[in-house]
This record gives C-alpha cells, structure tokens and sequence, in this order.
C-alpha cells in the first residue's frame, strides 16, 4: 500500500514536469509548426549554467532566476538567428536543425561543463514526509516542483488570455496573415514565443535536475517523455500537454517501480504508438482531420 | 562508328545492375589491395567508416527516397548487432559467418517491418519523434533482460578464424599473413558495396520508383494505383535491414555489444551523415561517412591542441558534426552530392548550349528512368549513386 501510494506520488511530480515540458513543446508548435528537439539540449545548457553559479557560491534563486533568463535569451536567439530560416519550409528540414541543435548543444556543454556526474543542490529538504505515521516519499522540493509548475501555468493563462500581448501572440500563431495585416509585429511575437517556451523548458530542466545527478545527458530520456505527453495530449492542446504529462508521469512511474526501470522509455514509446494509431489527434483533439 | 565501344557505352548507361556491379568489383578490388597496406589502426578505421556508411545508405535510401525521416537507426543497427553476438557466443562452434550477417539482416528486417507498419502511418515530427522514442528505448531492453542480453557490460562476440583461402588469397597478392583488423575490414567493405549495388538497383527499379512517387505526392501515387501503406512499410524494412547488416558488422568489429554504442549520438550521426551527403544520395551517404569519421580521428586532436583536456575533447567530433548538420540545413539543404549534381547539371547546360545546338549533346537518355534526369526539383536528384563516372 505504502509503495503504491508512493509510486504514484512519484508519478504525479514526474508527470508536473513532462507537463511542463509538453508544455514547452505545444507553445513552439502552436505558434511555427515546429517540434523543437533541441529543447531539452536548451534546458540542459541553462540548468547546467545554475549549478555552475551555485557551485560559485551563488544562492538557489539568484540561480534559479538566471538560468530563466538564460532560457529566455537562448530561446530568442535560437529563433530569430536560426529557426526563422526553415520556418514555413519542408518540415523535414525544421526536425534535422533542431536535431543539430541537440548535438551542437550538448556536445557544447560536454566542453564547457565537463562530463561528470554532479548533484545539485536544493533549498529543500529532501527526505519524505511523515502523515499519520507512516513516511511517504514525498519531500519539500517535490512540493515546490508541483507548486512552481502550477504558478506557472497560471501565469501562461493569464498572459495568453488576458494580457493584449498575449492576445497578439495567439493572433499571430493562429492567422499569420491576417495578424500581419492588422498590425501585429508577427515575427517578434514568434520570437517571444520561443523565449518563454524556453524559459518553460528550462523550467523544467532545474525541476528535474534539482535534488538530483545532473550532467549533460541528463535529459536526453525527457526528450521523448516530453514528446509523448505532449502528441498524447494533442500537440495543439495546452491543457492536453499538462493531462498527457500527468497521465505520462504516473504510467511511467508504475512500470518503472513494479517492471523495471529499463523499460521506462519502452513503456513511453508503447504509449506513443498506441496514441498515435488510435487517436492521432491525441486523447483531447478538438480538431478531426489532422494528418498525422 | 557502332562497333563494340559504343555498345559498351550504351550498356554502362542503361543496365544499372551492370553499371553497378562493375563499379563495386572495382571497390572491392581497391579495397582488397589498400587494406593490408595501411595498417590495423586505418583499418579499424575503414572497418567504421564502413558500417556507418552503410547504415547511413539504408537510412538515405529511406529518408531521400520516400520522405520518412528515421531517428531510430542506430537501434535498429542494435537489433542486428545483439542477433550477431548471440549467434556468435562460443569461442570455435559458431555458424558460418554469411548466415550470421544474414540471420542478423532478417531479424533487423522482421524489426522493421513493425516498426514500418507504425511509421507508416506517422509523418514529419510525429515520426521523428516516435523514432526518437525507439533510439532511446530500445537499449533499456537489453539493460533490462540482463541474463540474455548482458545488461550494462554487454555481450562479447567471437569473430571466426579467418578461413583458411582467404588468407592464401591474401598472402598471395600481397605477400603477408592479413591481420585480423584487416580481415574484418575487408568483411565490412564487402557488406558495404554488396549493400550499396542491392540498394542502388532497387532504388533504379519500380519499387524504387514507387518509393519516390509516394514521397513526391500521395495523392498522384494512390490515383496511379500505388499501394501508399506498402510502398512505405517496404522502404522502411529494406532500411532497416541495411542498418542490421550495419549493426552485424559493427558486433563483429568491436567484438562487445554494449546498450552504451547505440546511443541517441549514433542514431543523430547517422543523420549528421545522410544531411550532411545529400539526402537520397548513396555516393553522398559515403562521402559523409567518410567525413565525419575523419573528423571523429582528428577531433580530440584538434581538441587538445585548442588546450581542451582529453574527456572535453572527444566531444569535439560530435560538435562540428552538429554544427555541420545545422549549417547544412540552412546553406545547403540538398547536401555535397546536391552541391556536385548543380555543378555537374550546369556544367552540361554550359557545354550542350556552346556544342552545335542540333547534335544530341549530353542530354539524359532517360527512355526508361524518367525520375533519374537530375536538376527537375530539389529532391530528383537521387537515383545516380555514381553520378560522377559517367561521360
């Protein structure tokens, strides 16, 4: 009993960063049709970046908060320098750029970072809770994990649906033409686009990382976690993005805790597939009649 | 003026299958008289050089040719090396090494045919993604069942002894005992070039062209009676089995298969690899091969000599490789060989527009190869893997 509930607590933290994951992946592709690979690579980068000004002797936060601006500024300049290229073309071409990206990054950080296994560190505890007890293995950080991915989803909300800017960056992810001609600056709303997508990303990447081993591979696994929340959601679907990382975390965790923790990615391409054959459009498609 | 030359040219230009088979005897015989000069460590080399460029033809034939982009290669090279090791587990009382390499072909091929079936019905990132799941996942499952497919440290493999003609052949044309790096070398290179004459035929014949019907417009293919499911389950299987007999050859070389060599870096080399030649282009899938692995041999040179310490600069092959990919994509989206064919189609337009305007001059005989008379869009340029031979 104990284990079940502690799986699927472990589950439920797992999946709030696939959601923001996703998350970051569905913003991307709402606004340019493009699924950005290299977006665990970015996150990678940034985390990487935290650890490295905290090992300086920076505190968690002022970390925390610079490896977000980092994300911001990455995810703007990937865009505007190199993205906008393949833009509107062979969607082949925009998959192998961020591909590349991928590879550039994490090699880069290979060679500027080092290869080595380093733990990073949390202003959090990091033992288990104890309710009535028993100890259940849900520690502080895994706390403000769940609480920091809620807040910021809330702030995406707002700003997509109550802030003019928002407004415009939906105008100019849904009708390019039209928003053009009505005066919105589409481009730079696209650009704005990556960067807080990034700044998501990165997001995730210290959630992941934080309380854990970090080194540059670290996040190749959620590349693929994120990927299958996010198409099992629908890759059109905010909302879809935080249930498919939900519903991925906790699968995930299951097979991880009860068949083994190799079959983990296994597990998330079964899922994938099974997604994808029965219901392409993922669990939540509005929209019929998207070619999958 | 007929007369036999003529013929023969006639020949060259219209029987791929003899075009093909003459360039790769003459591979093989290069090859046969190059690899015991060069050494056991250019020959470990080449060994690599080869199976890369092998996989690397079966993933351009795929992506190139029907527009299915695969991130999972290097997986399926993992399906084709684990099915040699475990045949090849004794010391002395192993198969005979050809049924080894095809055993590991069919099982790669079986793996494919599923794998294409899912593909099938998946297109641009959605495939990507799904391949990308298969390159990561697929190594967990030999973590995982530990017993039978040796966990973490992997399975070792017994390479034959080398039979015993093949090493008089060999001491007769040059005169020593071939070692046997340089034995396994000469294997893969015949893998190789029995790999790219069987995969550029098909890719000449109607299967080929039904591949790039299907990648050029489905709707055009279906209304011409062409199967879209089969057509891309066929082109995904036939890649696949490629990667397998890549994958036999890297088991037979490296003679340890670890989860840790199929990687996500190997599925995205692959790539690296068919970007980087030209997307569709055999000679290009080669060429790239041949460039990255180079580079893999002078990158932590180079990396040291920029006063890197050794693990950093390993990772300066995988850097320019990336970056490599990336400015491809943006500069020069068809690759070396689409660079080659511009010059080459210009050059011909140049030549045939100065030669006297009423004589055939070099236009492309193409009564039975409607798709293969270059520079007609950014993705014909596909079916010449030896472009450059011809007059």
């Amino acid at each position: 009993m104990q284990q079940l509930v502690n799986t699927a607590l472990g589950g439920i933290t797992l999946g709030m960063v696939f959601a923001a994951f996703a998350l970051a992946l569905v913003m991307i592709w709402r606004s340019t049709r493009i699924v950005n690979f290299a977006q665990a690579a970015m996150a990678m980068v940034t985390t990487m970046l935290a650890l490295s000004l905290i090992e300086r002797g920076w505190s968690y936060w002022a970390a925390f908060l610079a490896a977000l601006a980092t994300g911001f500024v990455l995810g703007a300049v990937i865009e505007r320098t190199l993205v906008r290229r393949v833009e509107g073309g062979p969607e082949l071409n925009a998959v192998i750029l961020t591909l590349g990206l991928f590879i550039v990054l994490t090699a880069g950080a290979e060679i500027v970072f080092g290869s080595d296994y380093r733990s990073f560190p949390v202003p959090f505890s990091l033992s288990g809770t104890e309710i009535g007890g028993t100890t259940y293995a849900l520690t502080g950080f895994d706390i403000f994990t769940v609480v920091a991915v809620l807040v910021t989803m809330g702030l995406l909300l707002a700003l997509f649906q109550f802030t003019d800017i928002g407004l415009r960056m939906r105008a100019a992810a849904h009708q390019q033409e039209v928003a053009r001609l009505l005066g919105v600056k589409v481009g730079r709303m696209l650009t704005l686009g990556w960067a807080l997508a990034a700044v998501v990303g990165s997001l995730s990447g210290l959630l992941i990382g934080g309380g854990s081993l970090v080194h540059p591979h670290y996040m190749e696994s959620v590349v693929v976690f994120g990927f299958v929340a996010a198409v099992l959601g629908g890759l059109d679907s905010p909302a879809g993005a935080v249930v498919g990382g939900l519903l991925l975390g906790v699968t995930l965790s299951f097979v991880s805790g009860y068949v083994g923790s190799g079959l983990v990615a296994l597990a998330a391409l079964v899922v994938l597939v099974v997604v994808l054959m029965v219901r392409p459009g993922g669990l939540f498609s509005a929209t019929t009649a998207r070619r999958v | 003026m007929a007369g036999v030359p003529q013929r023969l040219r006639t020949t060259w230009r219209e029987v791929p299958l003899a075009r093909h088979l003459v360039l790769a005897a003459i591979g093989l015989v290069l090859v046969a008289f190059t690899l015991p000069a060069v050494g056991d460590f250019r020959a470990t080399q080449l060994t690599e050089l080869a199976y890369i460029a092998l996989a690397a033809a079966g993933l351009t034939v795929l992506t190139g040719l029907n527009g299915q982009l695969s991130l999972g290669h290097g997986a399926l090279m993992a399906v084709g090396a684990y099915t040699t090791a475990l045949l090849l587990d004794e010391r002395d009382a192993g198969p005979p090494l050809v049924l080894v390499v095809l055993a590991a072909v069919a099982a790669t091929l079986a793996v494919g045919v599923v794998v294409g079936v899912a593909a099938a019905r998946l297109h641009g990132p959605y495939l990507a993604g799904a391949t990308l799941a298969m390159a990561v996942a697929v190594p967990g499952i030999a973590v995982h069942f530990r017993d039978q497919l040796g966990g973490e440290q992997g399975l070792r493999t017994y390479t034959p002894e080398i039979p015993g003609w093949a090493a008089d052949a060999a001491y007769y044309l040059t005169g020593s005992d071939p070692s046997r790096s340089t034995y396994v070398a000469f294997l893969a290179w015949a893998t190789l070039l029995l790999g790219l004459v069987l995969l550029a035929n098909l890719a000449r014949s109607r299967t080929g062209r039904r591949w790039a019907a299907v990648r050029d417009d489905e709707v055009a293919a279906e209304l011409a009676g062409i199967h879209l499911g089969r057509a891309r389950v066929s082109a995904f299987a036939v890649s696949a089995a490629a990667a397998g007999a890549a994958g036999a050859m890297l088991a037979i070389a490296d003679r340890n298969v670890a989860p840790g060599a199929f990687n996500l870096n190997l599925s995205m080399t692959l790539v690296a690899v068919v970007v980087l030649g030209g997307l569709g282009s055999l000679t290009g899938a080669i060429i790239g091969a041949a460039v990255l692995t180079l580079l893999v041999s002078f990158g932590p040179g180079l990396g040291r000599s920029l006063g890197l310490d050794d693990l950093a600069s390993e990772q300066v092959a995988p850097l320019v490789a990336g970056l490599v990919t990336v400015a491809v994509i943006l500069l020069a989206p068809r690759g070396l060989a689409g660079i080659a064919q511009g010059r080459l189609a210009a050059r011909r337009a140049r030549r045939a527009y100065t030669s006297a305007p009423s004589s055939d001059g070099g236009s492309p005989p193409s009564s039975s190869t409607p798709a293969g008379s270059g520079s007609a869009g950014t993705s014909t340029a596909v079916s010449t893997p030896t472009g450059k031979g011809t007059p």
